[in-house]
């Protein structure tokens, strides 16, 4: 791994505690599929978007929207620790009166839209993207979908719109982590075979690790603008929950409110994890610029 | 006498945003293939027209994400699309967030005749007009759509603009103040009792009912209310004085209006009101336009009964 993806690494594993702190919170939080897309954001917010935190609307910036709205804790963290207002507000996440709620709000800094009915998100950034096609520049319009998300009919409007219109600064990201409230997604409403699908709307298709920063990097930067009048989903396989060994791929983990013990095992399990990975990295002689 | 229009409202509307586009390089037109712009040369705005086909939830946000980028979309659709199947991405997408997204809706009402109740748009002015940040504007004939299209682009929020499907009546001639978005407009005067009216064929009505109450003594003062929101209090609350308020509108009795002024004389200034509207249930009948209308009392004649009997034995 390079400097560069250690340091995007290190944020990931930033996000993640202070998504596993926001969930201690007065009303806790959606944990498992905030854990599951911090590596995503990670690599988004701190190797792909060309975003400024001290322009959020500048006219020339990549656009992210969290369709999975539910994720906000990690998108809170992930602007807070790029710059976009100071990490100590995601202390104040649903406490009264604190604009940081659940579901991400317009108000914060760096969130462009906000999300928790799900099956808007991709609808909305195909506005983004056409603007930008139009304004000339190669500016990118990037949308995170959660995989249970997709069970909404709104997406595939959204999704068979984006195909036939051939727009390639759109890029979908579906993170695929196979778990939604009552169970796995395929005994609920089936998904697959979900690459093939986005397939024959007239997407290029690409199924990556969800957790591997380097994969998800070549992934989300290989689409460029203006080439291929296809546009991308990186289909990021994931596990609901990730670093946190006792709820990983679990359902429960949907939801949770961290009591004092729990916080403390939590985090055990999130610096034992990290420990683990960068052990791993010792190991195989990693860490050094190829 | 009712004389009808050449052009219909939406036909109106189509050259007036055509013109837009030309002069305005933001303005971009959502079509969710109506049908209603085939044939037409954008010339230089073509990119700008953007037919998504039929899906107008999709439309709706597509037009969110534009306006959030500094556009100016018009989104097209009928109005029982827009009022109801699209109406959660109207709501989060477009109210919530208070984008200048406009959203012009053809098939107001009973306008779509014998297409039948699924076309009918009978709830679109209650569900736009509950949502925060939305205009909604109801113009009286195709000049009045003409001038509601140009003023809408300066709104900084969302507007929802209905219009009907066919040629319809004309304002009479003698209304020819220049139509400003947000004012009520006195179309007759009357002392009496007070009529309340938005769209063509009510607000005819209203005009028919206080051509034949005048010839009984009765005067009937007529307010086009084409905007419904925001209403124009002031205006509403003056005209109304504590006289007997008749409100019609091509709509359902209850939430539209009717509703909005009840709403408002209750709270300020409270007057006996009868609302005139589609009653409560689905229509079971074919029919144009005016044949509904006059099957489900959004009639002249039902103005006229209801203010003589508010009027009570004194007349």
């Amino acid at each position: 791994m390079t400097a560069t993806f250690d340091s995007v690494a290190a944020n990931a594993h930033r996000i993640r505690e202070h998504v596993v702190r926001m969930c201690a919170g007065p009303e806790g939080g959606h944990l498992g599929g905030a854990m599951s897309i911090a590596d995503v954001l990670a690599v988004l917010y701190f190797h792909v978007l060309r975003v400024d935190p001290e322009k959020p609307l500048a006219e020339d910036r990549d656009v992210l929207l969290l369709s999975k709205g539910h994720g906000a804790p990690a998108l809170y963290a992930a602007l807070a620790i790029r710059g976009f207002f100071p990490e100590s507000e995601l202390g104040s996440f649903g406490h009264p009166g604190a604009r940081l709620m659940a579901h991400p709000v317009r108000a914060v800094p760096g969130v462009e839209m906000p999300s928790g009915s799900l099956g808007h998100g991709l609808s909305l950034a195909i506005g983004f993207a056409i603007a930008a096609r139009d304004a000339g520049p190669l500016r990118r319009s990037f949308c995170i979908l959660g995989d249970g998300e997709l069970q909404e009919g709104s997406v595939w409007e959204a999704v068979m719109a984006a195909g036939s219109m051939g727009l390639d600064n759109l890029v979908a990201i579906v993170d695929r982590n196979g778990l939604q409230i009552t169970g796995r997604t395929e005994n609920t409403i089936r998904l697959e075979p979900l690459a093939a699908r986005f397939a024959s709307f007239g997407w290029s298709v690409c199924e990556v690790d969800g957790h591997d920063v380097e994969a998800l990097a070549r992934a989300l930067d290989t689409p460029r603008a203006g080439d291929t009048r296809r546009p991308t989903v990186v289909i990021a396989k994931t596990i609901k929950g990730r670093g946190i060994a006792f709820v990983e791929g679990k359902t429960r983990s949907h939801f949770a409110r961290l009591g004092a013990r729990q916080l403390d095992q939590a985090m055990g399990a999130l610096a034992k994890a990290r420990g683990e990975i960068e052990a791993q990295r010792r190991a195989y002689g990693e860490g050094t610029e190829p | 006498m009712t004389i009808h229009e050449e052009q219909s409202a939406r036909d109106a509307y189509r050259d007036a945003l055509v013109e837009l586009m030309a002069a305005d390089p933001t303005i971009y037109c959502i079509d969710t293939d109506t049908g209603l712009f085939s044939g037409v040369d954008f010339g230089a705005a073509a990119r700008r027209y953007v037919n998504l086909g039929i899906a107008e939830q999709n439309a709706v946000g597509v037009a969110a994400g534009l306006a959030a980028s500094g556009k100016q979309p018009f989104v097209n659709t009928m109005a029982a699309f827009a009022g109801t199947r699209a109406l959660e991405q109207v709501k989060i997408d477009v109210a919530y967030n208070r984008l200048p997204v406009r959203i012009v809706a053809t098939h107001g009402g009973l306008s779509a005749g014998h297409l039948g109740p699924t076309h009918h748009a009978l709830e679109d002015i209650a569900t736009m007009r509950v949502l925060p940040n939305m205009t909604v504007v109801v113009p009286g004939d195709a000049r009045q759509t003409r001038d509601a299209i140009r003023q809408a682009s300066g709104v900084r929020g969302p507007v929802y603009v209905r219009l009907g499907r066919k040629p319809a009546p004309a304002l009479p001639p003698s209304a020819r103040a220049p139509f400003r978005l947000g004012a009520a407009e006195h179309l007759r005067a009357g002392g009496d009792a007070v009529a309340f009216a938005c769209g063509a064929y009510p607000i005819a009505a209203a005009l028919a009912a206080h051509d034949a109450l005048g010839a009984e003594g009765i005067g009937l003062a007529v307010v086009n209310v084409h905007t419904v929101k925001p209403l124009d209090r002031d205006a509403i609350v003056a005209a109304a004085r504590g006289r007997p308020v008749v409100t019609i509108e091509d709509h359902w009795a209850h939430g539209g209006l009717g509703g909005a002024i009840a709403e408002l004389l209750s709270e300020i200034a409270p007057a006996r009101v009868h609302r005139i509207g589609l009653p409560d249930a689905f229509a079971a009948d074919a029919g144009d336009h005016p044949f509904l209308l006059e099957r489900y009392g959004i009639t002249a004649d039902a103005v006229t009964r209801a203010v003589r009997s508010m009027l009570g034995g004194a007349r």
